[in-house]
């Protein structure tokens, strides 16, 4: 598969606020591409970049091999869903599908299959003669959906779809998503800032973060390997410890040196190291293996699949916690409980470090 | 760091990129020009013509002329002289003697003590300069022309003045005191009426939303009526009330009706249900939840008062005040037809340009006219600005508890409000039907035969009931295809920026001002829409650009009320901007485009100022025929002819609540009512 759209050094100013910067970015046919940031980070910026709906300051965007970098929306191959739907109001639900099906020089049978197969497509075929007002939060996302997909284009938009919905519709419409756009294999690129969303739907995830843009990777790639602290914090929950680096490479934790992953950072600098709650594992408490250290369980929290735990580090070095999250199999195994000790082990290819400055 | 701050420079450094128009980026551009042109045109420049007339000043340049007399026998023996020379000798005119208006004449008689007709001695005048005017009899002679003319002749020449750009004519305002006195006159009974129909609407408005009297629809729509009939006819009413015959006249105690009094009470009734709206508006925002938390702290009511509710409707009350006081620091017809001596401001540019044909000095009481209005424009458009809806989703909306006494109390004063305005409208409607108040009130339709006085007669009517419904209908299409282009379209940043400020202009222009700007700019020979002076088409432009402003805003709101992203969606459906305007923008807005031409039709039925320089013969307005009926007298048809202003609006009015109730009824399925 090669590369669908192409976005080359672009930039976004607001007047002296930059809100894009050197933004290059590729996307394939056929991928699933989420933008996750916090808010304000500048995704709807992009995004709408992308659409022509706010052209860009500078820099390329090439569609199809075409250089879109100047069109107009109009000119653009693209179908959008926004967050609020923006569906027509007194229009009804088959009316608004058809909004864009009508130029085409279709005639009024073929349109009338298509809304009707569109509908039956996301699943909602008895609705077409209501209006908008008239169905669910859900079941508007989907007929905004349908809307945009209407005449297939080459490029779906989605800007935040799903973040109007209350979480249980939310969970089962993001499957649904995934399935149409799996079954159209139309190259999707979805704004969102829940990074579960992005974790579960995309092929590839785009960190955005002030207006840059941090990663690309996949899913268990953003969430493995961060290449930035920022990443590493904004993507799932993470042990962050105050350090400094030894000059054999090894990082200085709780009085104790500790391998951690290959890093380049300096030797004797001050640095962040951070592992996953899930990455801690209990360990035999007589066994002196290595990257392994005592620990007192302060609080156990029951979290249902799992046990959360705050570990105090016993080693005189004051107020360092961390959490950890064991099974419920190994709570059982281990005997863990609050108020008791414990041996932990930080694996090496777990532990990663950031310089702190 | 220093990598980003330099990639930085090098991104800045290249060009941004430009946004190939497609089409509908053009046809948008195309509209902002043509209703920015509109504007630019029946506004901007108009008014540019008004400021250059108040600095206009003419005076009689003697050094352009020379003039040779000859011997007893005919001959010129002498040397010319210049004129100026000539009265620099003999100290004839001082520097004030030359100074005169666009229309004077100066005779050269006097720069002669020893001048008789009957001499022998003939007259040679010189024209020194291309620009050189002067008139010999009938013939108009310009530039260096010279005329040789006899004694009896030298009487026929006459020679004209020249333009001058100045503060002479403000000189002359301030100096005078006939005529400054007017900025006190004006300032005194708007601020006067201000006070007393903002406390009226108040309390009138308090009573409709803060407590559980009776009949409050019915008060809700008496309050309205006003705003049904131009300001002219409180001013009959009172007339016939109050004046010389009037029935109450004791009541006065002597003073006149004629003059601040009647200007006061007139404005109040006419200027009443603008601030009701706007007061109503601000109480209807209240939050129940304060209200809770005061009696949780055992406030007294009065407390509550002074702690809640005022400064929940602040905004309101200033806006109200602001509204009031610049309708009647603008309003001519009232002051018109019942101020008497009592000069104010928006007369004064009358009695100049219609009365003294002095157009220059016309001008500049337009100026002065201009600085409260503009000030008051500003204050409110600031507090608007710096005001925050005070509503917030999680508001609870509060609910008046019934209680007898105060019940009771609210309704004795709201019928005491209804019954002054229904009276006033009342004693219009039984003087237009009577023989001869107050001497002989057998009924009559005499008073309705419109031909037998000034005004146009019935052909007025038809005229007002034309210009309202074009007014209405034209005036919705621009008001609203521009209120679309700069709410909802993105590019043209900088013409958009301009349209909008210019949008916001006519509120500050009283209607005088702009009627005068009319004649400065479209009656000017050399401009090419110059035919359209005269006709219906001016009437229309004038009325539609004058309320202009509040339709606007009207317009943006409800387009404000739009999910910006529709535009987005059609575009990225590849529909034209059009289709989506057609099919979706204009049905939803369908109540609140009913409302803006049920307003502007309205407005063109009972607008004087606006039209009373620029109608013509032609295109006589019932509004006009008010004013010109109760000027000659006929007072008796100025309230009949005023009257059926009142009917014909209140046929449309009912019209559009029709329409409305239709429209909404057939949305229902649609529109989400909460
Ligand atoms: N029209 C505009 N004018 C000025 N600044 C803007 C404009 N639009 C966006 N911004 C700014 O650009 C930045 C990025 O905005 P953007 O809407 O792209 O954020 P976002 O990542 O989509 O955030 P959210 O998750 O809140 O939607 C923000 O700081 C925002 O204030
Ligand atoms: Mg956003």
């Amino acid at each position: 598969m090669n590369d669908f759209l192409k976005i080359k050094d672009l930039w976004k100013l607001f007047g002296n606020f930059v809100a894009l910067r050197e933004i290059s970015l590729d996307v394939k046919e056929g991928e699933f591409v989420c933008f996750l940031g916090p808010s304000g980070c500048g995704k709807t910026t992009l995004l709408r970049a992308i659409a022509g709906l706010d052209i860009q300051t500078r820099g390329s965007v090439s569609q199809a091999g075409k250089d879109i970098s100047n069109l107009p929306p109009a000119e653009r191959d693209f179908g959008i869903v926004f967050q609020s739907y923006a569906l027509f109001p007194n229009l009804t639900i088959g009316e608004n599908i058809s909004f864009g099906l009508e130029n085409q020089g279709v005639d009024k049978n073929t349109i009338k299959e298509r809304v009707a197969e569109l509908l039956d497509l996301v699943g909602l075929p008895e609705q077409i003669s209501k209006y908008p007002a008239q169905l669910s939060g859900g079941q508007q996302q989907r007929i905004a959906l349908a809307r945009a997909i209407a005449s297939s284009p080459g490029l779906l938009l989605l800007d935040e779809p799903l973040s109007a919905l209350d979480a249980k519709v939310r969970v089962f419409l993001r499957h649904e998503m995934k399935k149409l756009q799996r079954k159209l294999g139309v190259t999707t690129i979805m704004v969102t800032h829940d990074q579960e969303e992005a974790l579960s739907l995309a092929d590839r995830i785009v960190v955005m973060n002030q207006g840059v843009i941090e990663q690309v990777g996949t899913p268990t790639e953003v969430y493995n390997k961060p290449v930035s602290l920022f990443v590493a914090d904004f993507i799932g929950e993470m042990n962050q410890i105050t350090s400094k680096m030894n000059d054999d490479g090894t990082v200085q934790l709780f009085g104790q040196a500790f391998d951690c992953i290959e890093h380049e950072v300096k030797a004797g600098s001050d640095v962040i190291a951070t592992i996953r709650p899930e990455d801690i594992f209990v360990v035999e408490k007589d066994t002196t293996i290595e990257q392994s250290l005592v620990v007192k369980v302060k609080e156990m929290e029951f979290l249902g699949s799992y046990w959360r735990c705050s570990l105090a580090i016993d080693s005189g070095v004051d107020g360092n916690e961390l959490t950890a999250d064991f099974s419920i199999n190994a709570v059982r195994r281990c005997h863990i409980v609050a108020g008791g000790n414990l041996r932990i082990e930080l694996p090496k290819n777990r532990l990663q470090v950031f310089s702190a400055a | 760091m220093s990598q980003l701050i330099s990639s930085y420079e090098q991104a800045i450094s290249k060009p941004a990129i430009k946004e190939k128009i497609g089409r509908d980026g053009a046809i948008q551009r195309f509209f902002i020009a043509v209703i920015g042109l509109y504007l630019l045109i029946t506004l901007a420049f108009p008014l540019y013509t008004v400021f250059s007339k108040a600095f206009d000043t003419f005076y009689y340049d003697l050094s352009q002329f020379s003039i040779q007399v000859s011997n007893e026998s005919g001959d010129f023996v002498e040397e010319p002289i210049n004129l100026q020379e000539l009265n620099k000798q003999l100290a004839i005119k001082t520097i004030d003697d030359l100074k005169t208006k666009s229309d004077g004449r100066l005779s050269l008689l006097d720069f002669f003590p020893d001048y008789s007709f009957k001499s022998p001695i003939k007259y040679r005048l010189q024209g020194l300069t291309d620009d050189t005017t002067f008139l010999y009899g009938s013939d108009r002679n310009k530039g260096k022309v010279s005329v040789e003319v006899d004694s009896n002749s030298f009487r026929r020449i006459l020679i004209r003045p020249v333009q001058e750009r100045g503060f002479g004519n403000f000189t002359k305002f301030f100096s005078t005191p006939a005529l400054s006195n007017s900025i006190y006159n004006s300032l005194t009974i708007a601020i006067i009426s201000m006070v007393i129909t903002v406390s009226l609407a108040f309390w009138f408005a308090y009573a409709l939303k803060r407590s559980c009297m009776k009949f409050k629809g019915f008060f809700k729509l008496v309050a309205m009526l006003p705003i049904l009939v131009p300001s002219l006819l409180p001013g009959i009413a009172l007339v016939y009330i109050f004046g010389n015959q009037g029935f109450l006249k004791d009541l006065l105690m002597g003073e006149s009706i004629y003059g601040p009094i009647g200007i006061v009470m007139g404005s109040v009734f006419f200027t009443f249900p603008h601030a009701m709206i706007i007061i109503s508006a601000a109480l209807s925002i209240s939050d129940a939840r304060l209200y809770e938390a005061a009696d949780s702290l055992r406030a007294s009511k009065w407390r509550k008062f002074w702690t809640v509710t005022i400064p929940g409707a602040k905004y309101g009350i200033i806006s109200a005040c602001i509204v009031v006081f610049n309708l009647v620091i603008t309003d001519f017809g009232l002051p018109k037809v019942i101020g008497g001596n009592f000069n104010v401001l928006a007369v004064d540019i009358y009695k100049q340009v219609i009365g003294q044909q002095n157009f220059q000095m016309g001008a500049v009481v337009s100026v002065v006219l201009l600085l409260p209005a503009i000030l008051a424009f500003m204050i409110d458009r600031y507090v608007q600005k710096t005001h925050v809806a005070g509503l917030s989703a999680r508001s609870v909306v509060f609910e008046p508890k019934p209680s007898k006494v105060a019940d009771a109390a609210w309704l004795a004063y709201s019928s005491f409000v209804a019954f002054f305005i229904v009276s006033i409208l009342a004693v219009c409607q039984f003087a237009a039907l009577v023989t001869y108040w107050p001497y002989n009130l057998s009924f009559t339709l005499a008073n309705y035969d419109f031909s037998k006085t000034d005004g146009g007669g019935w052909g007025s009517f038809i005229n007002s009931i034309e210009l309202a419904i074009l007014t209405a209908v034209i005036g919705t299409v621009v008001i609203f295809l521009g209120a679309y282009m700069v709410e909802k379209t993105k590019n043209f940043t900088k013409g958009r920026a301009l349209f909008q400020m210019l949008a916001m202009l006519p509120m500050a222009i009283p209607g005088m001002v702009l009627g005068l700007s009319y004649i400065f700019f479209f009656n000017h020979p050399d401009n090419p829409l110059n035919f359209i002076y005269g006709t219906m088409i001016i009437l229309v432009i004038s009325t539609v650009t004058h309320f202009y402003t509040v339709t606007h805003l009207t317009a943006v709101t409800a387009l404000k009320q739009m999910d910006n992203e529709y535009e987005s969606v059609c575009s990225s459906l590849k529909r034209p901007f059009t289709k989506l305007l057609g099919r979706v923008t204009i049905p939803v807005c369908m109540p609140e485009i009913l409302n803006l031409s049920i307003y502007l039709f309205v407005n063109a039925m009972t607008t004087v100022s606006a039209v009373v320089f620029i109608y013509s013969t032609d295109t006589e307005l019932a509004s006009i025929a008010v004013l010109n009926m109760d000027d000659a007298g006929d007072i008796a048809s100025a309230s009949a002819m005023g009257m059926m202003i009142f009917y014909a609006n209140v046929a449309a009015r009912t019209l559009h609540a029709v329409a409305s109730r239709s429209i909404l009824k057939r949305s229902r399925a649609w529109r989400t009512q909460s």
